[in-house]
């Protein structure tokens, strides 16, 4: 019993150390983004791991790396712009969905833009 | 469970992994900096497919073992379509044929009899070990058969399946459907939370409706409910007044839904209000964690696994991860979406510790699909964000299909769901 109050310590400070580390590299992942938008696969492993983690969500409705094989629509082979102005109309209710709005609404625009930043830079990689 | 734990089990968790790297105290711990990066997978479902095959996609440099008995693997997810008639059994089938072709996953067809943490090795039942600098335990569910008095696993795979488990178990419910005669009675028991996929047994009612609406309109429909209230509440009920007046009865704690014993001799229920006897019996009981992670001392009391929700590192025991239905992950339902959601949150955070950094805050989503008839869709859609107590649900975000949806947007979340399958399968095992 004795060791169990430690082993929660250690988990609350991972905890605290991830959520400062999430907020406070945002700026930083967005350059890192737009930078390396020549070596995507760089990018995917290295500079962006937080738009990275966001945007692993998005396949489980869009198929692996945003290529749909059935009537949601392909985020794949879209431009940044594209994306990020369906999330934005999404979000703010302009843009009429199922299901999108109440996703969207789980993000800030920040998170929503390095999402459309991810797969505008996939799919420039892959023409 | 904490008071086995040794001096040595104790240093060792302070040194590994996670807790070591992201403290910046110890710099050189052994799983966190391994010169192997080899990776065990104990489960092939939502939850560990998704692992194995993230992990080979984000860092092909990493060696991934995935250990599940089965050759074909049946969803949970759709089998009550295909109670329903909309699905046949081959359509919820999946191998591993591309997960072992395209991402060279090494699958090992083998049941896993224990987990060595001090040797770091896993044990097969054909006699060989499997060595890993991190283990992902993905086990799904087992059932607590003998919460109730009568009920017994020879009596789920005879009389009463559960079918909470595709496959054998399914194929056998559907086949008493078929064969049920016109105004039979068919029970549903629904277990108290927590328990797999909350809308199922609700979608469960509405899809054998549908099928006896078509095939058997004298029948019934009526769920044991040992709860108050359920998933999606306000539109299933709605649905089932639309859809099939007088068909689906749903009885609650309170009216004396709670199953205390069974008989499977002669098909009948005890509940406090009485015995009522049934044409089909779908108990679906009680669940914990799948039995490895019993066994491998992973649970707390509740029966699920307590973990960390930065990597879903166990806390009771360090570089084992625990994702999916056994894990405790918070407000995050047990569905397979959250599952596989939960898998590539684990390859991304063991991606960033085989390379000593500290892994990325996780995103966290869910989305439940429920089909109350093949154009009759609804929906609940959870994200969700880590806060200093755990995984919590962001506000403003996620919630249900509006009670006042139209046809047209059932329509729609109906054509989506199935959309969502397709693609969600081909993202695991695809």
């Amino acid at each position: 019993m004795a060791v169990k109050p430690e082993i929660r310590l250690t988990a609350s400070a991972l905890i605290f150390a991830v959520i400062a580390a999430g907020s406070s590299a945002l700026p930083g992942d967005c350059r890192a983004s737009s930078n390396s938008a020549k070596n995507a696969t760089a990018r995917q492993s290295e500079s962006s791991p937080r738009g990275q983690i966001l945007a692993l969500s998005c396949a489980s409705c869009h198929g692996t790396d945003g290529k749909s094989s059935s009537v949601i629509p392909t985020i794949n082979g879209r431009s940044v712009e594209y994306i990020e102005t369906a999330l934005k109309g999404y979000k703010s209710g302009d843009r009429p969905s199922t299901v999108m709005a109440r996703h969207a609404k789980g993000y800030t625009d920040e998170e929503l833009r390095l999402i459309s930043e991810y797969f505008g830079t996939l799919s420039t990689t892959n023409k | 469970m904490s008071n086995t734990l040794s001096r040595r089990d104790f240093s060792k968790l302070l040194l590994s992994g996670v807790a070591g790297s992201a403290l910046g105290l110890f710099g050189t711990s052994k799983s966190a900096f391994a010169s192997t990066k080899r990776v065990v997978v104990i489960g092939g479902g939502f939850g560990g497919a998704t692992a194995a095959k993230y992990l080979r996609k984000l860092d092909p440099s990493i060696h991934v073992t995935l250990v599940e008995p089965k050759a074909v693997y049946y969803t949970c997810p759709l089998s009550n379509w295909v109670l329903g008639g909309l699905k046949t059994m081959d359509d919820i089938a999946h191998t591993y044929a591309v997960l072992k072709g395209k991402y060279q996953v090494n699958i090992v067809p083998e049941v896993v009899i224990g987990i060595d943490m001090v040797k770091n090795t896993v044990k097969l039942k054909n006699g060989k070990t499997l060595g890993y600098d991190r283990l992902i335990v993905a086990p799904g569910i087992d059932f607590k058969y003998d919460a109730i008095e009568g009920y017994s696993e020879s009596v789920a795979n005879s009389q009463m399946p559960h079918a909470w488990q595709a496959g054998s178990q399914t194929t056998l419910l559907q086949k008493q459907l078929l064969d049920m005669k016109n105004g039979g009675r068919v029970f549903i028991c629904a277990p108290a939370n927590p328990f797999r996929c909350p809308p199922g047994p609700y979608e469960r009612a509405s899809l054998i409706a549908a099928y006896l609406k078509a095939a058997k309109p004298l029948s019934k429909v009526i769920i044991l409910d040992a709860k108050d209230k359920f998933s999606k509440q306000g539109l299933f009920k709605k649905g089932w007044d639309r859809l099939y007046p007088g068909m689906i009865e749903w009885r609650s704690v309170a009216l004396g839904g709670k199953v205390l014993k069974v008989d499977a001799g002669a098909m009948t229920i005890t509940t406090e209000l009485g015995v009522e006897k049934g044409d089909v019996i779908n108990l679906i009981p009680p669940q914990r964690a799948g039995k490895i992670a019993v066994d491998a001392a992973l649970t707390d009391a509740t029966g699920w696994c307590p973990i960390n929700p930065v990597s879903f590192e166990s806390t009771l025991h360090p570089g084992i991860h625990v994702i999916g239905d056994a894990s405790l992950a918070g407000a995050m339902p047990k569905s397979g979406f959250a599952a596989s959601s939960q898998g590539k949150v684990a390859a991304a955070a063991i991606v960033r510790l085989f390379q000593g950094k500290v892994p990325a805050a996780p995103s966290l989503v869910n989305t439940c699909y429920s089909l109350l008839a093949a154009d009759y869709g609804v929906s609940v859609a959870g994200v969700y964000k880590l806060a200093v107590d755990g995984i919590v649900e962001i506000k403003g975000a996620g919630g249900l299909t509006p009670l006042d949806a139209d046809d047209n947007q059932l329509r729609q979340e109906a054509m989506f769901a199935q959309g969502w399958y397709q693609n969600i399968s081909q993202d695991i095992w695809g």
